[in-house]
């Protein structure tokens, strides 16, 4: 794949892969073994017909697959971007076994751009208006793809966002030079020719409360995202020039500091410290280098092998010239008579048993502290569901980590109509996992406005976990 | 996009606006706040709501012109519209009958504490309003003071008006003279501070009203994190109003000049630029 390469895209903000060109697609499509149980559907969290949509570029029908993505995996364009295929469906090819998985995430890619950038993306026939009103909360993946679902199958459909923006994650959470803004507002864009309507500066709990919604509404989808960062609790940790990974990122990406012609500012620090292994510790280093730092670090606690971060993002930073100081945890964030961050106090780890997550657990060595000199920290050590409508809505039942409760077979809540689905529900996860989500939920939402029983039956055909398609 | 009803100067660099905003007129409570983003390449700012009046749809906020921001949000007039408002934030004061309610109010902070000594009368409770300012020019909303307390008393710095003095020694002759259930206070954060220390040893309740540096304003940055008794908060979502003995003011006050420089540069050149645009409007560029 194409990319800027490294020396040059440290110092901008435009996207890294350049994307696929028709030859290359077609040859990394012919690729594929068109295998008779393909088992790079088992892979995908929504069960993308993925051999069909390649057959399909085969052919030279690059919109036909960018429709054939649609049937089920309705962002492809930004799937494509950010899924971390080697966990995924290209995990699962069978070419991986000796040589490189057909690229998969690549051809999505390719397939959505394509019919973005020929202006093809066909507005599909919408079912007849049924006059009944939808409200989703939250314009993030698990949203967007509510309102696109329910949409075309004749609901009027009203999504509410907090922000000025959409896209949530999409908008704030993912740079510039990973996801172009651009392509979150082409399929906003789309969502709004279908109908759907957007009202931003609408915080659920506050402007308009969960009641108001229910009385307005026949069934509301709740996909308000994890938004609660996570601190590490060490002493030090309020000092100036310390950020939460989300607010480091929402000022480079929502409030785009990165540029000069826009007023939000962002401490442009010289040397950088980011403390986590995933795939946001990747976005916010990679943001520090591109903001100007001479260095960036990232401190992790686990080693390589346990961070969670797609491959292409670690693969991507260390080019850029991040260094990674793995196997180390900071106890403590130090700071000059002014307040300012002036490093961090960091201890080194060993991996000993593993923990529930399955992963090595980290043991200090006693005895190695040391201390790493810094202008700037970043927290990008994981985020909760944000408590905003779980605290504003009684009678919305809520598990211990302050998520919603909803059923994983239907997306149902215990109140009557409400339905959740995303990172609100599950705690931090993937966009595709949203996405998936969402489309659960939007079946089920449908039946219950036909038919207004609660609590709704699993549909045995809606998508679950790696049950695809018979393949081409 | 939410229109600018109306805009006035109430006092040098301070501006009372008028939004028409109806969704928040009709949810909002004393000590809540809203955010605005004044246009497309403007910060999101946090601003204390006033007033509001639900049948007009709007609320009223008062602001002074002191960073970017601010000054561009100053420069816009009735008819003209920001890109963004967003609220009722924050959780409302707790208001409640407790008796007598010293509501202490200093510079700017005195927009913040008008609501919330109106809804105090309002629950029954003696309100005392105390109000200071640098001078006479810089004290604003005396008659709507007056009219929400039950008496008010007034200091400036330079003894431009009324005491000359501190709004702590006003607070003290109070506190000598009669019995004080709860103290409010809003201003900057040394005057916040020093009426923290008064009512520190008589064991007097304090509510303060905080102001640090915002972005998103619901709870998913951690921006606005403060130290109370010992606890990370938010005050986005915790506060903005805190038990001021428990509250690290000194940390505060760090946080709050994080941006101090570029702030600077910033403001700087917005009046190159404005000065520039004036230049031009004269010579009829």
């Amino acid at each position: 794949m194409p990319e800027q390469p490294a020396e040059e895209r440290r110092h901008n903000f435009d996207e890294v892969p350049y994307g696929y060109t028709e030859e290359l697609a077609r040859a990394e499509a012919s690729r594929c073994l068109k295998c008779k149980k393909p088992q790079c559907v088992q892979g995908c969290p929504v069960a993308v017909d993925i051999p069909g949509f390649i057959e399909l570029i085969v052919e030279g029908k690059h919109a036909d697959a960018a429709r054939a993505i649609k049937r089920t995996n309705s962002l492809p364009a930004i799937c494509g971007r950010v899924c971390p295929q080697e966990e995924q469906c290209e995990a699962l090819c069978v070419l991986g076994k000796k040589g490189e998985p057909v690229a998969v995430g690549r051809l999505e890619r390719f397939a959505a751009d394509w019919e973005r950038e020929h202006d093809a993306v066909e507005i599909p026939e919408l079912a007849p208006s049924t006059g009944k009103k939808v409200a989703v909360v939250g314009a993030g993946p698990a949203g967007l793809t509510v309102a696109g679902d329910l949409i075309k199958l004749g609901h009027a459909v009203t999504i509410f966002e907090a922000l000025h923006k959409p896209g949530g994650v999409l908008a704030y959470g993912i740079p510039e030079f990973r996801l172009p803004k651009a392509i979150v507002g082409a399929e906003v864009d789309y969502l709004k020719s279908l109908g759907v309507e957007l009202e931003f500066d609408t915080v659920i709990g506050k402007t308009i409360s969960m009641d108001e919604l229910l009385e307005e509404h026949d069934s509301v989808f709740i996909g308000s995202g994890a938004g609660l960062p996570w601190f590490l609790g060490i002493p030090g940790e309020n000092l100036s020039g310390v950020y939460s990974a989300n607010e480091y990122l929402t000022r480079s990406n929502l409030m785009k500091a990165y540029r000069d012609d826009y007023d939000t500012p962002i401490h442009r620090g010289k040397r950088v410290g980011v403390v986590g292994g995933g795939n946001v510790a990747m976005d916010s280093a990679r943001t520090a280098l591109r903001l100007g730092a001479d260095e960036v670090m990232i401190v992790y606690r686990r080693g390589r092998v346990e961070m969670p971060a797609r491959n292409e993002e670690i693969h991507h930073a260390e080019e850029e010239g991040v260094q990674f100081n793995l196997l180390t945890n900071p106890v403590e964030v130090l700071g000059d008579e002014d307040g300012w961050v002036r490093g961090m106090k960091c201890i080194r780890m060993e991996l000993g048993e593993p923990d529930d997550s399955g992963r090595r657990r980290p043991v200090p060595i006693e005895g190695s502290e040391f201390e790493l000199p810094l202008d700037t920290a970043i927290i990008a050590i994981g985020n909760s569901p944000n408590p905003l409508i779980p605290s504003s809505a009684p009678g919305l039942a809520t598990g211990r980590r302050g998520n919603i409760v909803a059923e994983e077979a239907t997306g149902a809540t215990s109140l009557k109509g409400v339905f959740a689905g995303g990172d609100i529900v599950t705690g931090a996860a993937t966009v595709i996992a949203a996405m998936g989500a969402g489309r659960v939920a939007a079946k089920h939402m449908d039946r219950y406005l036909a038919d207004g029983v609660w609590p709704p039956e699993p549909d045995p055909a809606a998508p679950a976990e790696g049950d695809g398609t018979d393949g081409a | 996009m939410a229109e600018i009803l109306s805009a006035e100067t109430i006092a040098p660099e301070t501006i009372r606006m008028r939004i028409h905003a109806p969704k928040i007129a009709a949810k909002r409570e004393a000590g809540q706040f809203v955010i605005i983003r004044a246009s497309e390449h403007s910060e999101r700012v946090p601003l204390t709501i006033a007033d509001s009046d639900v049948s007009e749809g709007s609320v009223t906020i008062v602001f002074q012109m002191v960073g970017h921001s601010t000054l561009e949000l100053g420069e816009m007039k009735a008819g003209d519209s920001v890109a963004d408002i967003v609220g009722p934030l924050g959780r409302a004061t707790e208001v409640e009958k407790l008796g007598t309610v010293v509501s202490v109010g200093g510079g700017i902070g005195t927009a913040v504490a008008l609501p919330i000594a109106s809804a105090m009368k309002a629950a029954g409770n003696r309100v005392v309003g105390i109000i200071g300012a640098r001078s006479k020019d810089l004290l604003i909303l005396e008659d709507e003071m007056r009219a929400a307390a039950d008496e008010i008393l007034i200091s400036t710095d330079d003894g431009s008006y009324g005491h000359h003095g501190f709004v702590t020694d006003l607070l003290q002759q109070v506190i000598d003279r009669e019995k004080v259930d709860v103290v409010l206070a809003v201003g900057p954060v040394p005057m916040m501070r020093a009426v923290c220390k008064v009512t520190l040893e008589p064991g007097i309740r304090t509510i303060v009203s905080l102001n640090p540096i915002m972005v998103d304003g619901t709870g998913m940055c951690g921006g606005c994190r403060v130290t109370v008794g010992g606890e990370t908060k938010f005050v986005c979502v915790d506060g903005p109003e805190f038990d001021g003995h428990q509250v690290d003011f000194e940390e505060l006050v760090k946080r709050q000049r994080t941006y101090k420089g570029i702030e600077a540069d910033d403001v700087g050149r917005y009046h190159r630029e404005r000065e520039c645009r004036l230049k031009d409007a004269q010579t009829g560029e």
